[in-house]
């Protein structure tokens, strides 16, 4: 049934966001901490469970994968309802300190992958 | 006419697809015709989504791009959080947990690396730019985190209402750019596997934009850039009013 891999989706986000609300209390912030990869998680749990117990049908995949396609969509929707103009027309210190940074990262991206990614024990 | 436009009004939602299909058609078109499909039809949609949120804001002053048209008001469902973060948890049903498990330390030290990056580049240059006050510095640099940080700082440290609107504004010029430039940087700076993924939704850290870049780069890491990206802003917003905040209070 279609209906239950989008149901395991959508419990999945709702336990992962309260993780997050939940973290982001603790530490005294009110911000929700990793709350949508808290929510990956345990959809990958889940589904990882559910493979093993041999209960994941293609029809449930479907439901899931429907979803993580509609995500460029989304993001197109996200970028349409962005306040774009302010941003691009609240003065220089506006621009300059949104995108040096930016380029900033792109330079120390290749030295961080080279200094840090490496096997923990080798 | 009129029943018509009601009708839509009042579907607001469903509406909001047909749009985004049509935008995605468009963005096919010139991606193949006008960039001979060296520029993805993503990539290219979802510039014409930043166009589409332009032309709202010169439209009606408003804050939420085209979204703030009555008629448009559907897209701003589609394209609000509640979505972006259903879909984006969806992203996970492709991606390798055991890939996450390994990469989590590098994922770690780049998101570290990253905010402090940000925070202090953001500092520095309100400072060339002459502001003094560490309350107005802390929450600019914690703008140019995300555009929640910085929100969240300025209200925290007691920062104006000018600062606190500027911070925003630093943080979504963050996203455009990481969108924008992603794809475009993508090969350049080695952004082809999981792990380096990881690393890069750690350093840059908008969860929009790199999601949005990574869409445009590769679908297929998504996942990974914003299994590390959604931990930025709930970290910034950790940092940057305290910690953060403190450092600069012995400068200024």
């Amino acid at each position: 049934m279609t209906i239950y891999g989008v149901a395991l989706l959508a419990l999945a986000f709702i336990l992962g966001q309260w993780v997050g609300v939940l973290l982001g209390d603790w530490l005294g912030i009110q911000a929700n901490v990793g709350g949508v990869g808290f929510a990956m998680i345990f959809l990958m749990l889940g589904k990882e469970w559910l493979v093993q117990k041999n209960r994941m049908s293609p029809a449930m995949t479907e439901g899931i994968a429907f979803w993580s396609k509609m995500y460029i969509p989304v993001v197109i929707a996200m970028a349409a309802s962005l306040n774009v103009k302010s941003a691009v027309s609240s003065g220089s210190l506006a621009l300059i300190a949104g995108i040096i940074p930016v380029m900033a990262g792109f330079l120390i991206f290749p030295w961080i992958m080279k200094k840090f990614n490496r096997p923990p024990h080798g | 006419m009129d029943k018509l436009l009601e009708l839509i009004e009042k579907n607001g939602l469903i509406f909001g697809f047909v749009v985004i299909g049509f935008v995605f058609i468009i963005g096919d078109f010139l991606s193949k015709n006008l960039f001979r499909s060296k520029v993805p039809g993503s990539a290219v949609s979802i510039f014409l989504g930043l166009v589409l949120g332009y032309l709202g804001g010169v439209w009606t002053e408003g804050e939420k791009g085209i979204s703030d048209l009555s008629l448009f008001a559907g897209v701003g469902i589609l394209g609000g959080s509640m979505f972006r973060d259903f879909t984006i948890v969806a992203t996970a049903l492709g991606a390798n947990l055991e890939l996450i498990r390994k990469a989590g330390w590098l994922g770690l030290v780049s998101l570290l690396m990253g905010i402090v990056l940000f925070f202090f580049l953001g500092v520095g240059l309100a400072f060339a730019w002459g502001i003094r006050d560490a309350a107005s510095l802390c929450t600019i640099g914690a703008g140019a985190c995300t555009y929640i940080v910085g929100p969240i700082t300025g209200a925290a440290v007691g920062a104006s209402s000018e600062v606190i609107a500027l911070s925003i504004a630093i943080g979504v010029v963050k996203t455009i750019a990481v969108t924008i430039f992603t794809p475009i940087a993508a090969k350049k700076i080695g952004l082809y596997s999981p792990e380096s993924a990881m690393a890069f939704g750690g350093i840059m850290g908008t969860s929009s934009g790199v999601a949005a870049g990574l869409a445009a780069t590769d679908p297929k890491l998504v996942p990974y850039g914003a299994v590390t990206a959604t931990f930025y802003t709930g970290v910034g917003c950790l940092l940057c009013p305290s910690l953060f905040y403190l450092i600069l209070t012995l400068f200024f």
